[in-house]
């Protein structure tokens, strides 16, 4: 038993700690997953509930990371610890962190961008899908789409016509 | 025939959670065989997607029914007569026309009914579809370059990808076709409207056909029965395949 309930922004910053383990560079914070940490419930039910939005219906990743999170907070005293899964609204990568894609970056992904339209709109299959993709290696914009999907169902694989790179591209959704 | 609202909601979601799990398998049969490196790992994560989205709604459909089925169970231990996917997506791989065509007009249907289904009553429903619907954007965009790569290729691609289009388009019918299940959940404000998805679905499949220098086939007769249990052949080989591990072993883990 712990003597005393940690602090959320302690909390907050162990969950920082956890790596995604598709891509060990960023948080699961920088993903933008964890969308909701509170104590709740009374005496013997008092628990920490850690609301999750997972990335794509069929990331195998999403249990990796539950399972790291009761990990963590287990070693750091917390016991009663209940997971939801939150599909609504579902994850967008406007979550991301400005950090996390930086680092994403560096990592040599390149990152998705940041819209101003309502990633939850419907649709329109008559519009042209425009991925602003650029080289995290050499910076340059003139990029090729070679697959709309790469090594991940986050990612789509580009090539480089400047420096000629491959490279993967974090798609925005 | 009125089913009760729990039970109807159990088929509703079996239905939509079998055309995912059909295909998903059917486009894992591609894995270590696409055409290229690029194609293989595409038709994998569309086929991870689905077999993901299946998992939610056949995990919802077992909560719903209440009998203690869960997603693996449902997938693993009904058997052909009990699956309610419409027929296209159990239709075989083919070579790569016949599988890119297959995929096209089911993206196409499935991202305008998750889009709809998207503002349904049941929050678990709207849950699931508006998720999968963002998934599914990418899938149409992808299938329909295909079609348009392939139909505006070579001469022997194009008329390949007319042939299977023509092939595939007696299975169409079955996408707008409302049975009595659609309609009772239409009412209640959890389905979504089939008929009034024709309109929009045949508007992007001519303009990608177009585009791809193809002709749309004429609507004849359609095949139908997919969603009450009576499938083609083709099912029966398939579920055997997905089903065989499971069934062997019953109770093993990993």
């Amino acid at each position: 038993m712990v003597s005393a309930e940690a602090a959320l922004e302690t909390v907050w910053a162990w969950l920082g700690e956890i790596e995604d383990p598709e891509i060990p560079v960023i948080s699961i914070l920088d993903l933008g997953i964890v969308r909701d940490v509170a104590w709740s419930g009374a005496g013997g039910d008092r628990a920490l509930r850690v609301a999750l939005t997972p990335t794509y219906s069929g990331c195998p990743a999403i249990a990796e990371i539950e399972r790291a999170i009761l990990a963590t907070l287990h070693a750091n005293g917390v016991e009663q610890v209940v997971l939801e899964r939150r599909l609504f609204p579902s994850w967008t990568t406007d979550w991301l962190t400005d950090s996390g894609r930086e680092k994403l970056r560096a990592y040599g992904i390149s990152p998705p961008q940041t819209r101003a339209v309502d990633p939850h709109a419907p649709i329109d299959l008559t519009s042209v899908l425009e991925e602003r993709a650029a080289c995290p290696r050499c910076g340059s914009a003139r990029v090729e789409l070679v697959s709309r999907f790469g090594s991940t169902p986050c990612k789509a694989h580009y090539r480089c016509t400047s420096c000629r790179e491959p490279f993967d591209h974090f798609k925005t959704h | 025939m009125v089913l009760e609202a729990s039970s109807a909601t159990f088929e509703y979601a079996l239905r939509l959670g079998d055309n995912a799990l059909v295909l998903g398998q059917r486009l894992s049969e591609w894995a270590g065989h696409g055409p290229v490196l690029e194609e293989d790992l595409a038709l994998t994560n569309v086929a991870l997607d689905l077999v993901g989205q299946a998992r939610l709604w056949l995990g919802y459909a077992g909560e719903v029914e209440g009998n203690g089925r869960d997603a693996d169970r449902l997938a693993y231990f009904r058997d052909q007569r009990e699956y309610r996917n419409v027929l296209l997506v159990e239709r075989p791989s083919g070579h790569y026309g016949d599988t890119t065509a297959r995929q096209f007009l089911f993206d196409t249907w499935h991202l305008y009914v998750l889009q709809a289904l998207s503002a349904s009553r049941d929050e678990r429903i709207a849950g699931i579809a508006s998720k999968a619907a963002r998934e599914v954007a990418y899938h149409v965009r992808r299938s329909g370059d295909w079609v348009i790569r392939l139909g505006d290729g070579t001469q022997t691609s194009h008329d390949r990808m007319q042939a299977a289009l023509a092939a595939l388009w007696p299975y169409t019918g079955e996408l707008f076709a409302a049975d009595a299940l659609d309609l009772q959940m239409l009412q209640r404000g959890i389905g979504c409207d089939l008929d009034a998805l024709r309109v929009p679905w045949k508007a992007h499949v001519s303009r990608i056909v177009a585009q791809a220098t193809l002709t749309l086939p004429e609507d004849g007769w359609m095949h139908g029965g997919g969603k009450t249990g009576r499938h083609t052949e083709a099912l029966g080989y398939l579920l055997a395949e997905m089903q065989s591990v499971a069934r062997s072993v019953p109770a093993q883990r990993w």
